[in-house]
């Protein structure tokens, strides 16, 4: 068991428990996080599951692929070095206590 | 070695469900509902004598083997047919029919192409068209849904993001039915299909030419992408083949469907009016409930398993994601129509690397259509009886007599 705090443009934070192999968007759906709409389920074909991985985490969550970049490109809110798409985040026991940053937009 | 519908006979494990129905029977075609039940309920996977093919329809198998692009590939044909032992009906499109690391590169320019970014701006075109539209069967005491809106707005929109200089309402639309009627088996749905192929994708193919398309659209990406040397020019007029196979027809079906949902659904259109940002989630309820695509087929390329079945290599398996997007394991209360549903994972659109490249410009045509039907449109009701149009892959309507009242 993992746990993963996402952390709303206002600042409020929300922290569930998640299992390891679920990605970091799952997760928030599965929890009903304001903010991650994920439309097209994990195809790496919207952006709209983008979120701002903390700094302190960035070491841990892997890098972005090309395609990742590519479609982060076109998210809503503006793409930062903390950009993620949560789906292509797969939780690890090593990633207890995780903390993403929800973006203003997603659409 | 003699063939059945374009591929090797398979035999199955004999642990293996045998499920004896024909998935392309008209009157399944038309009610597809029992067949999807009955199809989850005979097993995780079944084996379909009549056209030697496994099937898969709960949401898990589904899901995992649809989208397992590296065990069931999507280069021996989405259909029937292996294209490794039988000749394609067309070139194969190299995006659909294609797989790493030839789609990877194909995929990149076609995704690029249909970005949210692109679509971003596509959509007050896609605002004002809707609006002039819906204003002008505002004025009718009666429409015909197919003809005067699923197919209207699209062929008015689409081609004129995609650039064409020709536009022919009925070869447009006519194109993406005859390839979907083609991944189906040899019945007359598909025997009508490749007679009239020759003359539909005689016109589709000079239509996708260079000099047949603006310089700003979608297709004038697709040629840039060209330029650049990421693909050749002859794989540019492929890609454009593409968006017009995939990105026409099934939008008409979606639309089609959405308008069927509504008028049967009242009070989920009360809900559309009383929150109209749910119109993007509305269309995704309508896809999870009415499946437009409602089945692609895999091959498996190697031996391999489905829920610890083993599948051979060179087996062919139907992905009914019809089935999938009403398991009720999945879905809790499938057979009702919720647009506060939310029902991301749904597979209408695919998964995984297959997932349809286009669905963010069909997300935003249908957010930009019911939009403005929300402002302007107070009741969807049924004006007769509604006709479905039976495709081997499509799950379209033929006829929607509707009443649209004004608010």
């Amino acid at each position: 068991m993992v746990k993963v705090t996402y952390i709303q443009p206002d600042g409020s934070e929300t922290t569930v428990d998640a299992a390891a192999g679920e990605s970091v968007m799952q997760v928030a759906l599965n929890n009903n996080i304001a903010g991650i709409i994920a439309e097209c389920g994990g195809s790496m074909a919207c952006a709209t599951c983008h979120v701002y991985v903390a700094e302190d985490w960035l070491g841990k969550t892997g890098s972005r692929s090309e395609s990742e970049e590519d479609m982060l490109d076109c998210a809503a809110s503006e793409m930062k070095e903390t950009s993620r798409l949560s789906c292509q985040i797969t939780l690890t026991e090593a990633h207890d206590g995780l903390r993403v940053h929800v973006p203003e937009e997603q659409v | 070695m003699r063939l059945i519908e374009g591929h090797r006979p398979l035999t199955p494990d004999s642990a293996i469900p045998v499920f004896d129905v024909d998935p392309y029977s008209e009157e399944t075609l038309l009610d597809p509902g029992p067949f999807y039940t009955a199809l989850r309920e005979a097993g995780p996977v079944v084996f379909i004598p009549r056209y030697s093919v496994l099937a898969v329809g709960r949401y898990e198998e589904t899901r995992k083997t649809f989208s397992d692009h590296e065990n069931f590939v999507s280069s021996r044909g989405i259909g029937m047919d292996d294209f490794k032992l039988e000749k394609p009906w067309r070139p194969p499109s190299i995006i659909l029919e294609v797989d790493p690391p030839d789609h990877t590169k194909t995929r990149k320019v076609m995704s690029k192409a249909l970005s949210p970014k692109v679509v971003r701006t596509l959509m007050d075109d896609f605002t004002a068209a809707a609006e002039a539209i819906v204003d002008r069967l505002l004025q009718q005491s009666e429409i015909e849904g197919v003809v005067d809106l699923a197919e209207a707005f699209p062929t008015t929109v689409f081609p004129k993001a995609v650039g064409m200089k020709d536009v022919n309402t009925r070869h447009l639309v006519d194109y993406g039915a005859i390839v979907f009627n083609a991944v189906g088996p040899d019945n007359a749905r598909r025997r009508a299909a490749m007679q009239r192929a020759p003359e539909v994708g005689g016109w589709i193919t000079a239509a996708c030419a260079r000099d047949r398309l603006t310089e700003d659209g979608l297709g004038a990406m697709v040629y840039a992408a060209a330029d650049a040397g990421e693909i050749t020019s002859e794989e540019a007029g492929m890609l454009v083949r593409s968006f017009l196979s995939a990105g026409v027809d099934t939008t008409v079906t979606g639309i089609g469907n959405a308008l069927w949902c509504f008028s049967q659904n009242p009070s989920q259109w009360d809900a559309l009016l009383e929150d109209p940002k749910l119109a993007r989630p509305a269309f995704e309820e309508v896809l999870r409930y009415t499946s437009p695509v409602h089945t692609f087929a895999r091959t498996a390329n190697l031996d391999t398993e489905i829920a610890d079945y083993p599948v051979p290599e060179g087996a062919k398996v139907l992905c009914v994601l019809g089935a999938a997007n009403m398991d009720p394991d999945k879905w809790g209360d499938p057979e009702v129509f919720r647009i506060d549903r939310r029902p991301v994972g749904h597979m209408a659109f695919g998964a995984g690397i297959h997932g349809c490249v286009g669905q963010n410009i069909a997300r935003g045509e249908l957010e930009a259509l019911l939009s403005v039907m929300a402002r302007k449109v107070a009741r969807i009701e049924p004006a007769g009886e509604a006709v479905w149009r039976p495709n081997n892959a499509i799950r379209a309507l033929d006829r929607l007599p509707l009443k649209l009242i004004a608010k």
